[in-house]
């Protein structure tokens, strides 16, 4: 039997930079069952190699089922799942609050160097603050932001790296394929099907 | 002498160095350049009559030869038609490349005349696919599908050309040592400590079975699989596709597993104290309600997928790679042993075969699927290679065709695809020509993909096909029987004559009804140098027993009721 233990579990995923590989990630999660609660994705120190950052709410069993499916998808290159090991997670959220009342604003103020978060952005009546930290910390921010309004609100979703000098070592990808021509300009090439 | 080559004339001339010399496929719009330039290589092609066709022949072709089944078709219908085939390639771990022409680069995403989202729409049924739209990339990338489609666990691989990069020019640069897949590995093998783990479990069982899957014959372990199995004296039963991979006759063999394996075989499944599952992956079919699946069992689990290993069953011993490479280096490690006290338990569940053998019952004037089976079995040594559809027939075909040979069964499991059978046969035929191949197919799923008859006489084809006809979806009727209180709905059937139908076509037509002309019946029709299609017509409700019941525990299988006509004693009338 194997045990259920519900948890939430961190992947950083090395892929390919190719068209089509964010779709190829998130059909396997999908058609697998899984459910994303966030999915980052940016480049890497490599180029041609793209690094995601994966939320997902799963139990050990059905993470290292995801990790050996992911595995599957011939674009990627490296799985790790940083849940167990000592890591650090950041996330980003911009939050814009109303801000009627210069006195609003001023408690408004206060709060944000409290949670040494920042105003990016001053309008007459509210103000977009930028805060950068664990999901607890940017949760309590909005918490005690909420009875002022919340106007809108984004967070890039969780960003994770792996403590010390240890690093995720990548192969580098083979440079892609020189394309000496333009074969869409070639005047010979009909485009009717 | 220039080396500009058309994209088109790059895909010919790829395929033709990777050892492509068949394709099957059907023309239109966005694969003509291909089609023109085809001409001037030496390539059969085989013209289907549906596009799904063209995927189970190259799907039958692989799996009777063991090299990658190349289909080729148009976009949009064409390629949306090759989807069913597609998917059964990938859930039995087919090699296959599919090649589509795609509309014209600068029209992708406007909707185009025959424009689908083909890469879109197989993303999940394939092992990776490719949208090329650049001339240059057309090499490199079909080199590639060949090695993804054959490589670790094998699977469909579909190629989408766009019209313009068929058109367009380039110089042909084939680099075949280059294969650009950073992030691929399908050369897993499992640690030394794992070897030692699983010798120990194998050394020190007393009543072991060997599950065999189509990783056995995928892997060629057909030798090595015997091998350890008589150094060690462990039986082995073999899932459906599994069949081939070690031989019927031989004394080891308990038949087939799961929902309609032999009651032994699951029996024998149930009491073991250490599974050998080599190159199966548990499939629902296979274990039944898996908390109660052979609970007194270690398991040791080979497979080249890592993402099989502990996905349905909890194991003990999860290995990752190749069968023969790792049968080659535990083989040393398994101990000399014999194991008669388990084996001769296991003889006693089976009883007296011999009553039980359908050729000594008398003739009752009915005439049954397994009888046309067995008859059709004996009659051609057990060496025919044989495609079946899906349903009752395919069930009889596992139970009463003994097959000795890796590669003599063609079936489609995982996906259970009617319409298979003929299609993929014409596959099988062309791969392995100088052998006989017998297609068994339902009178339901015959009319699926009877088109093809067509492909079969224009390329002058021999295979002999019997349609085990009941005038039932018999499959759907049996469980309607069993779970539904036999409230048959729409799983009557009305079928052509399909005696006339072949005649039609141009191929030779039979019609059996008494059991009396079975054999006379199937000697001339391999004696003829033609197709010839034979349609039996058997009693209509009869049933595929033993049954589990999905989601059942396997030791509960419903067994065949005594007064039923097939009964388990001579005196049958």
């Amino acid at each position: 039997m194997v045990e259920y233990s519900p948890m939430r579990h961190t992947f950083v995923v090395y892929v390919e930079d190719k068209p089509g590989v964010l779709n190829r990630i998130a059909s396997l999660f999908r058609r697998r069952a899984f459910n994303i609660e966030s999915l980052t994705v940016g480049h890497t120190e490599t180029a041609g190699v793209s690094r995601m950052t994966i939320l997902v709410e799963s139990d050990t069993h059905g993470a290292r089922r995801l990790e050996a499916n992911l595995y599957k998808l011939v674009n990627v290159l490296r799985v790790h799942d940083i849940t167990s090991g000592p890591a650090v997670y950041r996330e980003l959220a911009m939050i814009k609050v109303s801000t009627e009342s210069a006195d609003t604003r001023t408690h408004v103020m206060q709060l944000v160097d409290v949670f040494r978060a920042r105003v990016v952005d001053v309008a007459p009546v509210s103000v977009i603050i930028e805060t950068t930290g664990t999901e607890d910390k940017i949760d309590g921010l909005l918490e005690v932001l909420r009875p002022y309004g919340i106007l809108e609100l984004v967070r890039t979703g969780r960003v994770g790296m792996v403590r010390g000098s240890e690093s995720v070592m990548v192969e580098p990808p083979e440079p892609p394929r020189s394309r000496s021509t333009t074969p869409t300009d070639d005047e010979s090439v009909s485009y009717s099907v | 002498m220039s080396s500009m080559r058309t994209g088109a004339q790059i895909i010919w001339e790829s395929l033709v160095r990777e050892g492509v010399d068949t394709v099957f496929g059907y023309p239109g719009g966005a694969i003509l350049p291909a089609y023109d330039a085809m001409l001037d290589y030496p390539v059969r092609h085989v013209l289907v009559r549906h596009e799904q066709g063209a995927t189970h022949m190259a799907d039958g072709y692989a799996r009777a030869s063991g090299k990658v089944g190349v289909a080729i078709a148009t976009s949009g219908p064409g390629a949306t038609n090759m989807v069913t085939g597609i998917a059964t390639a990938m859930l039995d771990s087919s090699p296959i490349v599919c090649i589509t022409g795609q509309v014209g680069s600068k029209l992708v995403g406007s909707d185009a005349f025959q424009e689908t989202d083909v890469t879109g729409v197989t993303l999940p049924i394939t092992k990776h696919n490719y949208l090329v739209s650049h001339v240059e990339d057309i090499a490199p990338v079909i080199h590639e599908a060949m090695y993804v489609a054959k490589s670790g666990r094998p699977g469909p691989v579909l190629v989408d050309i766009t019209k313009d990069a068929q058109q367009s020019s380039t110089e042909l640069q084939w680099d075949p040592s280059c294969v650009r897949l950073p992030g691929y590995r399908p050369d897993l093998s499992p640690s030394d400590e794992e070897y030692q783990r699983a010798a120990d479990l194998i050394n020190g069982s007393k009543r072991p079975v060997l599950l065999a899957g189509h990783g056995v014959l995928l892997s060629d372990a057909m030798g090595l699989v015997r091998k350890l199995v008589e150094k060690a004296d462990i039986p082995v039963a073999m899932t459906l596709l599994g069949i081939g991979g070690f031989p019927a006759l031989h004394p080891l063999n308990l038949g087939m597993m799961g929902m309609h394996g032999e009651a032994w075989v699951n029996q024998a499944i149930q009491e073991a104290d250490l599974l050998l599952a080599f190159g199966m992956r548990f499939d629902d079919r296979v274990t039944g309600n898996v908390k109660t699946y052979a609970p007194n069992a270690r398991k040791i689990h080979v497979d080249i997928d890592p993402a099989e290993l502990n996905k349905n069953v909890k194991v003990d011993v999860a290995m990752a790679g190749d069968l023969s490479m790792v049968l080659e280096s535990l083989l040393s490690r398994v101990e000399t042993g014999r194991r008669l006290p388990w084996l001769s338990s296991i003889f006693e569940m089976k009883g007296n075969v011999a009553v039980r053998d359908i050729q000594n019952l008398p003739d009752s004037g009915h005439l049954y699927a397994a009888h046309v089976i067995n008859d059709i079995w004996r009659l051609t040594d057990g060496k025919a290679i044989v495609v079946t559809d899906v349903g009752q027939h395919q069930m009889w075909e596992a139970q009463y065709y003994h097959h000795e040979e890796p590669r003599t069964l063609i079936t489609s499991g995982g996906l259970g695809t009617m319409g298979f059978a003929l299609p993929a046969a014409i596959g099988a035929k062309l791969a392995c020509p100088d052998k006989e191949v017998w297609v068994i197919a339902g009178d339901g799923g015959f009319q699926m993909t009877m088109a093809e008859l067509a492909t079969i006489a224009q390329e002058k084809l021999k295979i002999n096909v019997a349609i085990i006809n009941n005038g039932y979806l018999g499959m759907v009727r049996q469980w309607q029987e069993f779970f539904y209180e036999r409230r048959y709905a729409a799983t009557p059937l009305l079928s052509p004559d399909f005696a006339k139908l072949a005649q039609c076509f141009g191929l030779r037509g039979e019609t059996v009804e008494t059991r009396a002309a079975v054999v006379p019946t199937v000697e001339a029709a391999r004696a003829d140098d033609g197709t010839v299609v034979i349609d039996f017509k058997v009693e209509q409700e009869d049933t595929v027993y033993p049954m589990v019941p999905a989601g059942a525990d396997l030791q509960d299988m419903i067994r065949r009721p005594s007064m039923a006509p097939i009964v388990e004693t001579a005196d049958d009338e």
